[in-house]
């Protein structure tokens, strides 16, 4: 099946009330973006398999709050108000767009009661965000994070581009997720121009989703057992990783597969040698994985440092509207391969893999069973590769034509909301990265745990930066 | 313990050598180690600053320090602070927003210092160019040694940046 989208243009009396009775449905918010020309705000919604688009034209510059009824739109609407001048709900703290004016921290105050900042520039090689601890000894009372600093203004840039070289940019959203933003993408495009994908083409997307996956789990796993103290995890993980995207280099041409997905279908194709080559390097990967997972599992201070760290209950994980990777860790049962099973989805029967703590080793095993299982799908999907087109001509989406993405990435669910503009330009188009309803969830988690611990609950949940700075 | 011993011992030494079939690999390796022991006592220090970037790049640096590149093993290393830096590795453009952070990471390190900007966004602006979000290419900002292209550039390619950084001569920059 493809995505069932409906959409709608609402009025600001009927906003709250709407979204109330979505929410009582059953329903989560996936996205919340503005535009201009005219000046709204939209809104994405996911109710059971079918996503709602509704359209909110602003005339004056405020609109009514919808955090209040999904926590998640928060940052989604300081965002906005950055972008656009729009203002929901009260909190008027800069997001995006910085300036030059200090940040107002939240103070907490007490005996013995301090602050640690860090960043925007961190230790280690990852991407740039400030955390404003305020600690009592080691403990962390309370976490604020500020981002926005890799904003660069990606939707504006959309609207300089054809519809075709938004193609290019959406693969660069967040690099480590350059499959699922691209086949996102590509398939709000494909709906806007009504087109029906060959099958082929279709199971290799999922060849190469799958793959980016088991890549990032594995260096995930990697400095997750650095993290904890056991450099040889990481010696030993970032070695399979390695190996597995050189393989991507030599059959692919890319080691991220960056480009591999566009518009009508993928460049990439795969014979009988390159499918025997993936065939013998899944198995070796399964044996070595098992073999690591077996001491990960054994390995009395690693289990110490993860077990209980980090813990992000079930129920804050469903208020909080968490999506992805970290909800299934916290019990709840969220993968778009699994539900609604967009095609090929819905013929490769993916298991959905959860765990109900919501700790640290909660993360590890869902990434540890995740590996297994993308592993057994890139079996299914070469063993059973239809024949056909690889790639078709995209018919030129009319003037308005609209179209979703909805992909579940390693992180988690992405979304593409894309609206073609006149000479197949792109009018509008939201990437969403799973991270903005996921960031605010690490606030929380790292609550009571000591300072020491945080880069390894950080790294549990690897959020992106750049996915959600825009 | 045992596992993980076993482990090692059946897995060995994946580290790449100077490929010998291979002048053009053999030259990077072996100028490597000369120049850093000639230059800075086989311990070049690299500081890393994300200044926009997609993350892309930061899968490569990452990669760097696989057992297959084995970085360190050359006797370069990624410091945590930019006082205890010779080298710094800028990747994305820059945006507006990193502009300061990036300048006083600069500032902070000690001279001689070197600047090598990574992917087609540290060379160019990339795809993200110049916006009211911003400033483009990291020579915008600092002055840059090296430009090492690439969507993102292959891990032996920074290597060769990083080599490059170090063996050229510096062109005159702004104090």
């Amino acid at each position: 099946m493809s995505v069932v989208l409906e959409r709608h243009s609402v009025e600001a009396a009927d906003w709250i009330p709407l979204l109330l009775s979505i929410k009582a449905d059953g329903g989560r918010l996936c996205a919340l973006w503005g535009s201009d020309a005219p000046r709204s705000v939209h809104t994405l919604l996911a109710v059971h398999d079918r996503l709602l688009w509704f359209d909110l034209p602003v005339n004056a510059t405020q609109y009514p709050d919808v955090s209040t009824v999904f926590p998640a739109a928060a940052r989604m609407q300081r965002a906005i108000r950055d972008l656009f001048g729009l203002h929901a709900g009260d909190d008027e703290r800069p997001w995006l767009i910085h300036g030059d004016a200090p940040y107002p921290f939240v103070q907490v105050e007490g005996e013995g009661v301090h602050e640690i900042p860090v960043g925007p520039v961190h230790a280690g090689i990852i991407e740039p965000g400030h955390f404003r601890f305020s600690v009592v000894g080691e403990r962390v009372l309370r976490l604020e994070q500020r981002l926005g600093y890799v904003h660069k203004g990606i939707e504006k840039r959309f609207e300089s581009m054809t519809l075709a070289e938004g193609a290019k940019l959406a693969g660069r959203v967040s690099g480590d997720s350059t499959v699922a933003f691209a086949w996102a993408y590509a398939m709000a495009l494909e709906q806007a121009a009504g087109a029906q994908l060959p099958r082929r083409a279709l199971w290799l997307r999922a060849l190469a989703l799958e793959r980016e996956r088991i890549a990032n789990h594995l260096g995930d796993l990697g400095y997750l057992g650095n993290d904890g103290g056991l450099a040889f995890g990481l010696a030993q993980f970032s070695r399979l990783k390695e190996d597995l995207l050189r393989v991507n280099e030599r059959l692919f041409g890319h080691r991220y597969l960056m480009d591999r997905i566009v518009p009508g279908g993928v460049t990439i194709d795969i014979d009988a040698s390159g499918s025997e080559n993936l065939l013998l390097e899944a198995n070796r990967l399964e044996q070595e994985v098992l073999a690591l997972r077996a001491i990960y599992y054994d390995h009395p201070g690693l289990q110490d440092r993860c077990i209980n760290c980090g813990r992000l209950a079930p129920r804050l994980a469903v208020e909080l509207g968490v999506v992805g990777l970290a909800a299934r860790a916290s019990g709840i049962a969220i993968d778009a391969r699994v539900f609604p099973a967009l095609a090929p989805y819905d013929e490769l029967e993916p298991q959905m893999c959860a765990h109900r703590n919501g700790d640290v080793a909660s993360r590890i095993v869902v990434r540890f069973e995740e590996i297994f299982e993308s592993l057994r799908l890139q079996r299914r999907i070469l063993s059973s590769l239809p024949s056909g087109e690889a790639k078709i001509e995209l018919p030129e989406p009319v003037e308005g034509a609209f179209g979703v993405g909805w992909v579940e990435g390693w992180r988690g669910e992405v979304f593409v909301a894309l609206e073609a503009g006149a000479g197949s330009r792109v009018r509008r188009c939201h990437p969403h990265d799973p991270s903005w309803q996921n960031w605010p969830a690490l606030e929380h988690a790292v609550l009571g745990n000591i300072v020491p611990d945080f880069p390894l609950i950080n790294k549990s949940f690897n959020l992106s930066y750049s996915g959600a700075d825009l | 313990m045992e596992k993980i011993l076993r482990r090692i011992a059946r897995v060995g030494v994946v580290s790449e050598p100077p490929p010998r079939p291979n002048p053009a690999l053999r030259e990077l390796s072996q100028r490597l180690d000369a120049v850093i022991l000639e230059r800075l006592g086989r311990a070049l220090a690299i500081r890393h600053v994300d200044a926009g970037s997609c993350n892309g790049c930061e899968l490569e640096i990452h990669a760097l320090a696989n057992p297959y590149y084995n970085l360190e093993g050359l006797g370069i290393k990624f410091v945590a602070s930019p006082r205890h830096a010779d080298l710094l590795l800028v990747t994305g453009p820059v945006t507006r927003n990193m502009e300061q952070a990036l300048r006083r990471t600069y500032d902070a390190m000690p001279a001689p210092k070197l600047v090598v900007a990574v992917g087609d966004c540290g060379c160019t602006g990339g795809i993200f160019g110049e916006s009211c979000a911003s400033l483009g290419r990291v020579a915008n900002v600092l002055p840059v040694d090296v430009a090492v292209p690439g969507c993102p550039p292959r891990p032996i390619a920074l290597l060769q940046a990083i080599l490059t950084a170090v063996t050229a001569d510096r062109r005159s920059s702004p104090a």
